[in-house]
């Protein structure tokens, strides 16, 4: 009695009831299907949403005004002609963030992880014109060159601003993609005079697109040097942000205690509740991989539910056939077959339903992660077809094993009473 | 058989029961279905078993098959106690020493006439030619050759007690165990199935059978009667080394 011929009675006994056991076979290939897809569907929104993030900068922190716990939240922070101070607020020592802070920020003795700070006020919502054409850009942002890099913005065509423009207060701009094709349609851009609420702008360069992230369109964008759009737009007030770019990806943290230091000191903030915050890429970008990863599990779960009602479902088939076919076994028993070749043929059959489940499970999970799922590029997890492929032959040995059990230890006389 | 002063050897005899008890049930429902039968069986006897239902006639031959236990009592196959044999042994014993054949045919459905026969050769570890040929020969003695390949849904009530007594041939054992074997049957697959069994007699194969008509008992070399588990009759009808009473008329 060698294993082949073990085999060879349990696909005998599966495929006289074909209709039976492809349906058993199905509940598996669900569940595994469904385990590795919703995993491979958690992992790419964890992906694309990690890449999001990344393409707003890599090792930046975001430092804004902020007025929580304080009555002054009226001033709009977002640039226009604000009367400098910030003191004007119920909040009397609360300061909005000053050219000087940005300036200080760059002591390289005090804040020796920072790379380059970029100062940044915005315009509020400017018109921009070209001939006939006229846009409304929602981001004018006037900054230093260093920002280009720290927010991960190239320049695809034309050029940067540089320092020297800066010092000049020239009147450039790099412009987004969006605004080129509001403005100029198919024109070329650069060289051409744009204005800006009135203001000529140069165009010296275009940014590469970026694609909309979320609700807003990042490729309605307009970038010129401070000083240029202080003097024409925003006037000389408070700073709407402050963008400091570490040295790298491990000082992103060590950074963000000198900004606070200097900060602190400069703004006179002794207890927990400072006016301004800062925004660090790198904890956000932990925490949102945090939350991904406990939407992975949590998916991989119900999945792994369906697996176990496939798991169900093979036990129930199992216990039938040993309940239909106890004559057989009987009979079986009767010509001399020993305990143990009852035993492999029932196991054998509850091992084969659950494993050709589960192949074709990862058959059709291979497939189906192939496409584009509600926006979201599946990304198979290899650990995951294993894990699901060795849990659905567990499942078949494991919720096989007792309706084999109970087939191989019935007396011969037993079984062949039963009717 | 050993007569005083002229001793031979006595051979062991292929079965040989003493004082085989047999209880169902408990307390105020038990039933004793067998009281303390002791019986031999020469190797070549045609051996018929006879009683009315429920005089225990099956409970011993399910005893002699090795598909039940006995309560109380001994039971040896060519000399070995089947009591002290442990679940993989009692396989082994019922797969080479005793055929079975049934009162209700106990084909597997749905597997040919030739996977049937094979299957005591698959559990007895024969290879795959042998089993074949083997298979082949046994359907031959029963006269199937030519319904080889047909299952049990296809071949008529005679023709399955013949594929059944065709498996039970296969691992030629020492003992062939029928129990009803016609029962089933209509009078023509009756006489075929009888004449076949007379023929394995003949050949020097050593049979048992239950049956409860005396034209089927008429068959066997020697009738056991058996009332309410108590053995009431023991007689020869022909020598065990001659043939079978009808085949030596015929």
């Amino acid at each position: 009695m060698n294993q082949l011929e073990i085999l060879r009675f349990a696909l005998r006994g599966l495929l006289a009831n074909k209709m039976r056991s492809a349906l058993t076979t199905l509940g598996i290939l669900i569940g595994v299907a469904a385990v590795i897809m919703l995993v491979a569907v958690g992992e790419g929104s964890s992906r694309s949403i990690q890449q999001n993030i990344q393409r707003l900068g890599a090792n930046t922190l975001t430092i804004s005004p902020s007025f929580s716990g304080g009555g002054g939240g009226g001033g709009g922070f977002r640039g226009g002609p604000g009367d400098g101070g910030g003191n004007t607020g119920p909040r009397t020592q609360a300061r909005q963030l000053s050219l000087a802070d940005a300036e200080a920020l760059t002591d390289r003795t005090l804040a020796p992880s920072v790379r380059s700070v970029s100062p940044v006020v915005n315009a509020s919502s400017p018109t921009a014109a070209y001939g006939a054409a006229s846009h409304t850009i929602a981001q004018f942002v006037g900054t230093y060159p260093s920002y280009f890099e720290a927010v991960n913005k190239p320049v695809a065509q034309g050029t940067y601003f540089f320092n020297d423009d800066v010092l000049a207060a020239r009147k450039v701009v790099v412009l987004g993609r969006t605004v080129v094709t509001e403005l100029f349609g198919t024109v070329d851009p650069i060289g051409k005079q744009i204005s800006v609420s009135g203001v000529p702008f140069t165009v010296v360069g275009v940014l590469k697109e970026t694609g909309s992230t979320g609700l807003q369109d990042a490729d309605d964008l307009a970038v010129a040097p401070l000083p240029a759009v202080q003097q024409s737009l925003s006037g000389f007030g408070s700073l709407s942000q402050i963008v400091v770019q570490a040295t790298g990806a491990g000082t992103t943290t060590t950074a963000q205690s000198e900004v606070t230091a200097i900060l602190n000191q400069r703004h006179g903030i002794t207890d927990d509740n400072p006016d301004y915050r800062v925004l660090n890429q790198a904890t956000l970008q932990e925490t949102v991989s945090e939350a991904t990863g406990t939407f992975t599990v949590l998916l991989g779960a119900v999945a792994a539910i369906s697996l176990l009602v496939g798991g169900i479902g093979i036990t129930n088939i199992m216990l039938v056939t040993v309940t239909e076919r106890t004559r057989e076994i009987g009979i079986r028993k009767a010509i001399g077959a020993p305990r143990g070749a009852i035993l492999g043929q029932f196991l054998m059959e509850a091992t084969l339903l659950s494993l050709v489940g589960g192949l074709s499970g990862v058959l059709v999970a291979f497939l189906g992660t192939r496409f584009t799922i509600a926006g979201i590029e599946p990304v198979l997890v290899p650990s995951s077809v294993a894990l699901a492929l060795g849990v659905s032959v567990g499942i078949g040995l494991f919720f096989g094993s007792y309706p084999a059990n109970r087939a191989a230890k019935l007396r011969p006389i037993q079984a062949l009473r039963h009717e | 058989m050993s007569a005083p002063g002229l001793r031979v050897v006595e051979p062991v005899p292929v079965l040989r029961v003493r004082n085989l008890v047999k209880e169902y049930g408990e307390g105020d429902a038990k039933v004793r279905a067998l009281r303390g039968v002791s019986l031999d069986v020469e190797r070549g006897d045609y051996v018929a078993i006879m009683g009315a239902s429920g005089s225990g006639k099956s409970t011993l031959m399910n005893i002699l098959g090795c598909l039940d236990v006995p309560t109380s009592g001994t039971y040896l196959i060519d000399g070995a106690d089947v009591g002290r044999l442990d679940e993989r042994q009692l396989a082994i014993l019922r797969n080479r020493r005793v055929g079975f054949v049934f009162q209700s045919f106990n084909l597997i459905p749905r597997m040919s006439a030739l996977a049937n026969v094979e299957l005591p050769l698959v559990y007895g570890g024969v290879g795959q030619a042998e089993r074949r040929s083997r298979a082949l020969a046994a359907l031959e003695q029963v006269g199937l050759s030519d319904r080889v390949h047909h299952e049990p849904n296809q071949l008529s009530g005679g023709q399955q007690q013949r594929v059944a007594v065709a498996r039970a041939l296969v691992t030629a054992p020492a003992l062939l165990l029928a129990d009803e074997p016609t029962g089933n049957l209509d009078t023509a697959s009756t006489g075929d199935v009888l004449r076949i069994l007379d023929r394995l007699s003949d050949s020097g194969r050593t049979i048992v059978l239950i049956t409860h008509e005396e034209d089927v008992a008429e068959h066997a070399k020697r009738v056991v009667r058996l009332v309410d588990g108590e053995i009431v009759e023991d007689r020869r009808q022909a020598p065990v080394d001659g043939p079978p009473p009808r085949a030596a008329a015929r």
